[in-house]
């Protein structure tokens, strides 16, 4: 059952009403503070400005490499996240919502870096139970995780990674995903579920992170992002469908 | 060379529940008190971009940089333990309000069973009945001792709920606000336990149903439902926390401060009394003695543990020859439950609140007979609505693969297609699960990380396989057309994200022999020194720990007022 009425969410006015704002009971930092301050006697409460132009257009303009160097690694990267999410009947793939793009960021700053991990030795393998034990950051696994991809493509089918068949790359992948690939100082299982956790991020962040293009991952899903409040709704009994949003309409008004 | 500083009445090491309570109550009563902190100040004002479930809940905005202290973990002796490198089981918190900032708000009473759990179940099932390596101890105090605090802190969150559950523990007063919502999700795990005969009410919640004026005068918002609670920080100010109530009641007194970016490294002991706390600015380096009257651990479990540890107040637990209390019962928490898929009917699961919930206590405690069953314990389960994102939850059928069209095809179709229910499982203490201090591995003050030796035993598994099938009855009934109960429990991982319910190690009682503080939360070896938090609990009971944390904190901080005022030991 759905209903399939476009809803705009919330109103920043009646939000203001229902956390009681508006009638004095709360002193509020935060959302309402800044909306009382902002915009509490503005418009007509509807957003006008959620539009697309502040959410995530010109995307190609806007988005390049900050961590791989050549093309031909961001391809291989491209196609494996493609395997992992596949366009179909559904909506886009991870090459379209823009996934390569999101993990090259994000292999170019904290995350890559392993800036909140500790890594201080001694190394040791240990068991699966206590987790990540590797020398190697994410950005030195994925570098090298993509370089075994080519290599298996080459000792396998004697062909480039991305000029495979998606059942020939599939083969390879499994065998990564069962840590049948060797590598160095991490194990190619590690390697995979981080490509897979990352594509996932990539389909589904805000698309201030550069991948959900368009708020397609979401919209696929029927998950509306950032909406100020579902208080009206929670006890809806139909399917309700938001206009999604991005946390970036909090800074683009 | 150390700085040492003026000294205060009280000092708190850490600025969330346990500190803000302390805090309030001495601050209020006239001692001059200090929190020490060793992340920022923050308040609602921070949390407006908290929308966004990558930075939060996946990147770990609020919690603790690993690169500078983590914890080292074995599942058993024989392995080496090796540092968690990276977030995984459990976050730890850090910041002004701890945990409690970034919690879902389910808010418990441990029920009367737990705090005398050893003599009611050799009572009732003899003394063989789970066998002599579970470290069974009463807590030295009883529910309805405790009654009082949980009234206290449930009036100084403003919880939502109804009192209408038969099984747990009589309250002194109704709930201070009415529930939450009952949307259709949670009417419809309603309807099933009430069909097979079972007591649903809804769930204790520090998401709050109206706006809500507390006793110290502090304002709390009325919850919107967005779906943001867990691993977030309140933007409204209408998920209880520290530092919207607590805190700035502390600070309306003139009698506190609150010290940031200051890292706590070791207690100072002369004699039987601890004289101050050593310190770092985390932001200068330099070091600094902090005296005090009296010094309150108030940090995260695993935190405070590992305070004493390195001070060496106390006698480290050891597994071999049993002496020893500190380190010792730590327990998790025991999470059964089941997944249902609903083939023609879609839910707003998207929205939400942490503790947007129903429950049945049927299963928990003592509930139910266990003569024929081999654990004891239980657990409470729940249906809640916490608001799924989309990152994290991708919820496909049994054999469905990881990755590729099926997953896709199936993550997607089933993301607002199907519910869980969920137990939080009782842990016992059992003898072989312990924390120690470290003997390879280093924080960034040269300090030994904790140890944690970790495993589920069979009490767990069977508690857990049990508690499975009954959410899996429970999901039947609700219609599911197809349900995957919890995969059993194999050995302990601390990979997966499961629950940061960690307690025990610093455990309370009457015996100075199986426990490190008193039922005042005093330490036995220096009298001045209070120690409270989920470390005091003897195990974990079949429900979420902060409401039980909080009255802890409360009755913490009349002990030392009492102390304050009389010196000596409280017992």
């Amino acid at each position: 059952m759905s209903n399939e009425k476009e809803k705009q969410g919330v109103s920043r006015r009646d939000f203001l009403k229902t956390t009681g704002i508006a009638t004095g009971t709360l002193i509020g930092g935060g959302i309402i503070g800044g909306l009382v301050g902002y915009n509490a006697n503005k418009g007509s409460g509807k957003n006008e400005k959620t539009g697309e132009t502040q959410q995530g257009q010109n995307h190609e303009i806007n988005v390049g490499l900050q961590h791989f160097k050549t093309m031909k690694s961001f391809n291989i990267l491209s196609q494996a996240t493609e395997r992992i999410l596949p366009e179909d009947d559904l909506g886009p793939g991870a090459i379209v919502l823009g996934v390569p793009y999101f993990i090259d960021n994000q292999l170019a700053g904290a995350y890559g870096m392993n800036a909140k991990e500790y890594m201080q030795g001694p190394f040791e393998d240990g068991a699966v139970t206590q987790g990540y034990q590797s020398r190697l950051t994410r950005a030195q696994i994925f570098d090298q995780g993509i370089a075994k991809l080519e290599e298996e493509a080459q000792s396998r089918f004697k062909k480039g990674f991305e000029e495979l068949e998606p059942d020939q790359m599939d083969e390879i992948l499994t065998a990564f995903q069962k840590g049948e690939v060797k590598m160095e100082a991490v194990t190619s299982m590690f390697f995979f579920t981080l490509l897979r956790q990352a594509t996932l991020e990539g389909a589904y962040s805000d698309p201030i992170y550069n991948g959900n293009r368009n708020m397609e991952g979401w919209k696929m899903k029927g998950f509306p992002g950032h909406q100020y409040s579902y208080a009206k709704d929670i006890e809806s009994k139909e399917f309700i469908e938001y206009k999604p949003q991005s946390i970036s309409s909090m800074t683009h008004k | 060379m150390a700085t040492t500083l003026d000294k205060v009445d009280v000092l708190t090491v850490g600025v969330g529940w346990t500190g803000g309570i302390v805090a309030a109550e001495c601050a209020k009563s006239g001692l001059k008190v200090r929190g020490l902190e060793r992340g920022e100040a923050r308040g609602t004002e921070d949390y407006s971009m908290v929308h966004d479930e990558f930075r939060y809940a996946i990147r770990y905005e609020l919690f603790q940089n690993l690169s500078r202290e983590t914890i080292t973990f074995r599942n058993n002796r024989q392995m080496n333990a090796l540092p968690m490198r990276m977030m995984g089981s459990f976050l730890l918190g850090e910041g002004l309000g701890g945990a409690g900032t970034h919690w879902n708000g389910q808010n418990w009473r441990f029920l009367p069973y737990d705090f005398e759990i050893k003599s009611q179940t050799e009572k009732k099932y003899g003394k063989d009945k789970i066998g002599k390596d579970f470290l069974l101890q009463d807590w030295g105090i009883t529910y309805d001792e405790l009654e009082p605090y949980f009234t206290k802190f449930e009036y100084t969150a403003g919880i939502s709920g109804e009192d209408t559950n038969p099984f747990w523990g009589k309250r002194s007063k109704p709930f201070p606000t009415p529930p939450m919502k009952k949307t259709p999700i949670l009417e419809k795990f309603e309807k099933a336990t009430t069909n097979l005969g079972y007591h649903p009410f809804m769930m204790p919640s520090a998401n709050l149903s109206e706006p809500y004026e507390n006793p110290d005068g502090s304002t709390i918002a009325a919850c919107q439902y967005c779906g943001f609670c867990e691993r977030f920080g309140c933007e409204y100010g209408a998920k209880s926390s520290a530092e919207i109530t607590v805190v700035p009641t502390a600070l309306e007194t003139g009698n506190y401060d609150i010290r940031y970016h200051s890292n706590v490294v070791e207690v100072l002991k002369k004699g039987n009394k601890v004289t101050g706390v050593r310190f770092y600015d985390t932001v200068t380096g330099e070091e600094f003695i902090q005296p005090a009257d009296v010094v309150v651990l108030t940090s995260y479990v695993l935190n405070n543990a590992k305070l004493l540890m390195v001070s060496n107040i106390g006698e480290q637990y050891d597994p071999d020859t049993g002496r020893g209390t500190l380190g010792k019962n730590y327990c998790y928490q025991i999470l059964p439950g089941a997944t249902g898929f609903f083939d023609d009917e879609q839910f707003n699961t998207y929205m939400g609140a942490g503790a947007l919930g129903m429950t049945i206590d049927d299963f928990n405690g003592d509930s139910f007979d266990h003569s024929k069953l081999d654990f004891i314990h239980g657990a409470s389960l729940s249906l809640t609505q916490p608001g799924l994102r989309p990152i994290a939850f991708n919820p496909v059928p049994p054999d469905t693969p990881a990755w590729g069209a099926e997953f896709k095809k199936a993550s997607v179709h089933y993301y607002t297609r199907a519910l869980s229910i969920g137990g939080q499982g009782a842990s016992m203490p059992y003898k072989e699960n312990y924390m120690s201090l470290d003997s390879t591995y280093k924080d960034a003050y040269g300090v030994p990380l904790l140890r944690l030796t970790y495993n589920f035993t069979d009490q767990d598994r069977a508690l857990h396989k049990y508690l499975s099938e009954r959410s899996a009855e429970i999901m039947k009934e609700m219609g599911a057309n197809t349900i995957a109960p919890a995969n059993p429990l194999t050995d302990y991982d601390i990979v997966p994200y499961q629950t940061t319910h960690n307690t025990g190690g610093t455990v309370m009682g009457n015996d100075p022999a199986i426990s490190v503080v008193n039922t005042w939360l005093q330490h036995w070896d220096a009298e001045n020194l209070f120690v409270v938090g989920a470390g005091n609990f003897a195990h974990n009971s079949g429900y979420n720990p902060t409401g039980t944390v909080g009255a802890l904190a409360y009755r913490c901080a009349e002990g030392i007022i009492k102390y304050s005022k009389t010196g000596g030991s409280l017992v």
